[in-house]
């Protein structure tokens, strides 16, 4: 086991992703400043955040440089938690449905 | 700990091949210190506490009958006479990522043996996280005491909102406060010297934890304050 020598790689890769993520963050700030609504927003913000979220793990976390056994073992769980909110978005939905047949709103 | 002698199972094997290899026989599956295989299955299983809020506050959110209350408008703040919406919480993202950034730094100087500059640049991240925290006990306040936001209830609109956002900033509030504390005594050890014969894993591992907390913020800044 290599217990000494571990993830190593040039410093600028960081302050890189570092700006970056600064860049990604303004922009989803902004989409927010300037109001932009409807499907426009919700596609913008998820693109930003799955960008930062990307960049976080693959860099900052080291993933891209380790070995498939642990990504499979970090992202393979993530499905069932996909499955969740599919789930539970049918269900808001459901109980919203209800809830103006009996409350009348 | 190395007990293999075929030098095909070696851990650089790449791709699916690698991992059957990985996981075959008598054998280590993970090449990694104990310590950060297990700082990732507390981080999977922490990825699944959070993800079980977020979804439960879509749930709500949903299902609410009441309008929700407008983000943009509850966390804005009057900076020097002009209307700046989500402004504090802009600011608490990107002294976050800073942290995040300056976390990722100590990890490197500390494989590198620096552990000057580890000790400098983590005591940084700790002090980044002690001024999110603060920012966020301002939040907390200006919404309980101002603006009458309970679990229960609030003048705003939706009564879920209340109960959601404390919850969720709340859990999130206590990993980096949590974190400062962890990434304290860490540099601190580091600085002193402890980890000289051990190696610098422990600070990789640290790092681990504090990036993660960043990641779940990426998440509810997008889907609790943005959305």
């Amino acid at each position: 086991m290599s217990e000494v020598a571990g993830q190593q790689h040039p410093i600028g890769i960081y302050l890189k992703v570092w700006l970056l993520l600064f860049v990604l963050s303004t922009f989803s700030y902004l989409v927010d400043f300037f109001q932009v609504q409807g499907y426009l927003r919700w596609t913008l913000i998820l693109i930003f955040m799955f960008l930062k979220a990307g960049f976080i793990l693959a860099i900052f976390m080291h993933v891209s440089w380790e070995r498939l056994s642990l990504k499979y073992v970090l992202f393979v769980p993530l499905i069932a938690i996909a499955v969740l909110i599919m789930l539970m978005s049918i269900e808001g939905d459901y109980t919203y449905a209800t809830r103006g047949i009996f409350f009348g709103r | 700990m190395t007990l293999q002698t075929d030098k095909s199972t070696d851990y650089t094997q790449p791709g699916v091949a690698g991992m059957v290899s990985d996981w075959s026989s008598d054998r280590q599956a993970f090449d990694m210190p104990w310590g950060k295989l297990m700082m990732w299955i507390f981080l999977l299983s922490d990825t699944f506490i959070f993800s079980v809020f977020l979804t439960g506050y879509m749930n709500v959110r949903l299902s609410a009958t009441d309008s929700w209350p407008l983000t943009s408008e509850v966390f804005a703040l009057e900076i020097a006479g002009t209307h700046m919406p989500l402004v504090l919480i802009a600011i608490m993202t990107f002294i976050l990522i800073t942290s995040s950034g300056t976390m990722a730094m100590a990890v490197n100087y500390a494989y590198r043996g620096d552990k000057r500059k580890t000790f400098l640049l983590m005591a940084a991240t700790a002090a980044l996280g002690a001024s999110f925290v603060g920012m966020q006990a301002f939040e907390w306040t200006k919404l309980i005491v101002e603006e009458g936001v309970r679990p229960w209830s609030n003048p705003m609109g939706a009564a879920q909102f209340g109960s959601t956002f404390f919850m969720i900033t709340g859990f999130h509030g206590l990993h980096v406060t949590a974190g400062v504390i962890y990434l304290s005594i860490v540099a601190r050890k580091v600085g002193r010297g402890d980890y000289d014969r051990k190696g610098y894993v422990i600070v990789e591992i640290a790092g681990l934890y504090w990036h993660f907390v960043d990641l779940v913020w990426v998440f509810i800044f997008a889907f609790f304050y943005l959305w």
